[in-house]
């Protein structure tokens, strides 16, 4: 075992696969013998050579539509989006042709591709490179959409996400690529895209988060406890799509009190979405509003800003709080 | 420093073999059997009574909205084909007579007209992809193909249909460009039918040829009068043998008109004038067609009329069969089927919900 950053236990993820199938492939801008930008493919080429790991002309459509059509021959592409904010620029692909052509052809062709991209603030990055907009990929049917929180689940979902018989988007939360290690055992280690895992048991709250916004999260959660003596469960959402309302549903059917945290904008976001189905689920067991800790309905800010934007410990503490004194 | 030049050495070609009068260059005329040539005319044929009896339904409020062929039949089938079973067909909207030849079965066609996903039914064993709606973009999934069988060496060729107002498109431009530096045998067929629904030709491009933009991206193009069978045939054999062959893409520009409506939604005569049309319809491909297999004895009146009397039939049968299925096509589960291998729990959820009735597909608890 040992202790990766999320950026090498996604790029173990990538060789061990590539290792044990020769169908999949890797494809993007600058992914080869720069080893991408962000040093995720590094190493990949020089071991799986140019036909299996390829840099493509820089065209986010081309790398997208060229790899659905490479899966609908039967072969395994993972591409990568350079930034989630460039993936627009092919989203049409995703929209129109990957997350339909099993439906739109009946059964007959099916799109097994991984279009993995970072996602979200807080490295001090430029307009376009920083933004969180889960919902565009989540709103989607015919698609799964996994967002881990830290190198093992990364790696555990990313084998799961290529070795799955149906498109998905793979979100990575740049914040997290190198900020903290966890042990990543060398052997396989079995993942299921769905559900969501309790990742701090208690029965005092329910904090629900996942990606970026999981460490933030969980170091309220621990200030919670201390200062305010209930202990908070805290639930990481690794996958959007589809959604584990179970799991978040049980813990407030428990605690009562329920605060979901997001870094895309308040408003339409995924955290809309679990307080309307707590709404339904657990309505009479409610002892509080379900809060919403989110980015504001803006443009994420340039970088001297985007502290402002982003949701942290203080502003998920004060909204479990007034859960908890509701 | 001294001007000189540089840049692509090659030229764009303009193939015609049969004339508008039906006289045929011998030189140049492909060598086909005459069960063959019957079997294309035919097809040509089917293609454009189906048409006339969609209209019909769809006027009737039978069937919704389509994409008429008529008047593009030879470009469709001459390049069609000159492919082999086990090669790709990836559609637009339009393809109707090249879906004839890769064997759609018009009933279904009809279901899928009717607005019935169970209409799409690939004919077993073909590698033919359900239409793309979205101008343009599925020429990148031929290219994918094409690619991901080079390096699978199955000596597969994918072959993929648009409209001039798709050379507009960027994902045009990303196919040509990843498909020629890829090496992807793939061939690109425009049938510049000189309108994108009201848009003339000349609003799309200021090229002189739709064809000369494969020069850019380094492959080969070429234009071809997409009217007549045998030059759109030899053209497409041409660019499959050196897609087999060398791996390399082509794109042929078919020079061809859309004698009816953009879609049943549209009004033509908002745009364009009779003349123009008047034009075009000497020029109609399955009558050219037709002239040349009178003069070889292969069509006479007798057996023209019998081939449409088999066709009005071939029809018929297809609509009572696919008004039998639609009847039949009744609840709502079968909104969920394919979008996922597995269904989700809020799939099931919700099909359960809407199955008993429920107004939404959610509520309370
Ligand atoms: C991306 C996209 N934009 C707009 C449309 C609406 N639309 C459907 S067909 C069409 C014109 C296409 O013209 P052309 O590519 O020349 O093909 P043709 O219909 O003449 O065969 C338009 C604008 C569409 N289907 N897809």
């Amino acid at each position: 075992m040992a202790e990766l950053t999320m950026v090498e236990a996604i790029n173990l993820a990538l060789r061990q696969e590539m290792e044990q199938d020769e169908k999949v492939v890797i494809l993007g801008e600058d992914v080869g013998w720069d080893g991408g930008i962000f040093r995720v493919t590094e190493g990949l080429v020089e071991q799986f050579g140019e036909d299996r790991v390829i840099d493509t002309p820089l065209a986010e459509s081309g790398i997208l539509g060229f790899s659905i059509g490479m899966a609908i021959h039967g072969m395994k592409p993972v591409p990568e989006m350079q930034f989630s904010g460039f993936s627009y620029l092919g989203f049409h692909q995703i929209e129109s042709h990957a997350s339909r052509l099993r439906w739109r052809s009946q059964g007959r062709f099916t799109v097994p591709m991984t279009v993995r991209m970072p996602y979200g603030g807080g490295v001090r990055a430029l307009e376009h490179h920083s933004e969180s907009r889960e919902v565009f990929y989540a709103h989607m049917p015919g698609l799964k959409f996994v967002v881990p929180s830290g190198p093992r689940n990364a790696r555990a979902l990313l084998v799961a996400a290529i070795r799955d018989p149906d498109p998905v988007v793979f979100f990575e939360p740049k914040k997290s690529y190198r900020a903290f290690r966890e042990e990543v055992p060398d052997e396989d280690e079995p993942a299921e895209i769905g559900p969501a895992s309790i990742v701090r048991p208690g029965d005092g709250l329910t904090m629900v988060a996942w990606g970026s916004m999981l460490p933030a999260t969980l170091e309220a959660a621990e200030r919670i406890a201390e200062e305010e003596g209930a202990e908070p469960e805290v639930i990481d959402v690794t996958t959007l799509a589809p959604l584990d309302y179970g799991t978040v549903a049980g813990s407030v059917k428990k605690t009562g009190r329920c605060v979901v945290v997001q870094e895309a904008p308040l408003t339409y976001g995924p955290a809309g979405e679990i307080a309307a189905r707590l709404q339904e689920e657990a309505f009479l067991r409610l002892k509080a509003p379900v809060a919403r800790v989110a980015g504001p309905d803006v443009h994420m800010p340039y970088f001297a800003r985007e502290k402002s934007y982003l949701p942290g410990a203080e502003r998920i503490i004060q909204a479990s709080r007034a859960a908890l004194h509701y | 420093m001294p001007l000189t030049e540089t840049g692509p050495d090659s030229k764009i070609e303009y193939l015609s073999i049969l004339n508008e009068d039906g006289e045929l260059d011998k030189e140049l005329a492909p060598q086909f059997t005459d069960d063959l040539l019957l079997k294309g005319y035919r097809t040509m044929l089917l293609a454009r009574r189906f048409d006339e009896r969609r209209l019909k339904l769809q006027r009737s409020g039978r069937i919704g909205t389509f994409a008429p062929v008529n008047g593009q039949e030879a470009a469709q089938v001459g390049t069609i084909s000159a492919l082999r079973e086990d090669d790709w067909f990836v559609p637009s909207y339009r393809e109707t007579a090249a879906n004839f030849w890769r064997g759609t079965n018009p009933a279904d066609m009809l279901v899928f007209d009717a607005g019935y996903n169970e209409g799409i039914v690939i004919p077993e064993g073909a590698r033919n992809l359900p239409n793309s709606v979205p101008v343009g973009t599925q020429m990148l999934q031929a290219a994918g193909i094409a690619y991901a069988a080079r390096l699978e060496g199955t000596g597969e060729v994918a072959m993929t249909y648009f409209g001039d107002g798709a050379t507009s498109q960027g994902d045009f431009h990303e196919a040509l460009n990843f498909a020629s530096v890829f090496d992807c045998p793939v061939v690109f067929v425009c049938q510049n039918n000189q309108y994108a629904i009201s848009v003339p030709r000349a609003r799309q491009t200021r090229s002189q040829t739709l064809a000369q933009k494969a020069l850019a991206y380094g492959m080969d193009g070429i234009q071809v009068d997409g009217n007549d069978i045998f030059a759109c045939f030899a053209a497409a054999d041409d660019a499959v043998r050196r897609a087999r062959e060398t791996f390399r893409p082509t794109l042929i520009e078919c020079v061809t008109y859309r004698l009816e409506m953009h879609t049943t939604a549209d009004d033509p005569s908002r745009y364009r004038d009779e003349e123009e049309v008047e034009k075009w319809e000497k020029r109609d491909p399955i009558e050219r067609f037709g002239s040349l297999l009178r003069e070889r004895g292969l069509l006479d009146d007798g057996s023209l009329e019998d081939m449409e009397a088999k066709i009005a039939e071939t029809i018929d049968a297809a609509w009572d069969e696919a008004e039998k299925r639609i009847e039949k096509a009744e609840g709502v589960s079968a909104i969920f089927d394919h979008i996922l291998e597995q269904e989700t729990h809020e799939q099931v959820r919700q099909k359960q919900q809407m199955s008993d009735g429920l107004g939404g597909v959610s509520g309370y608890g």
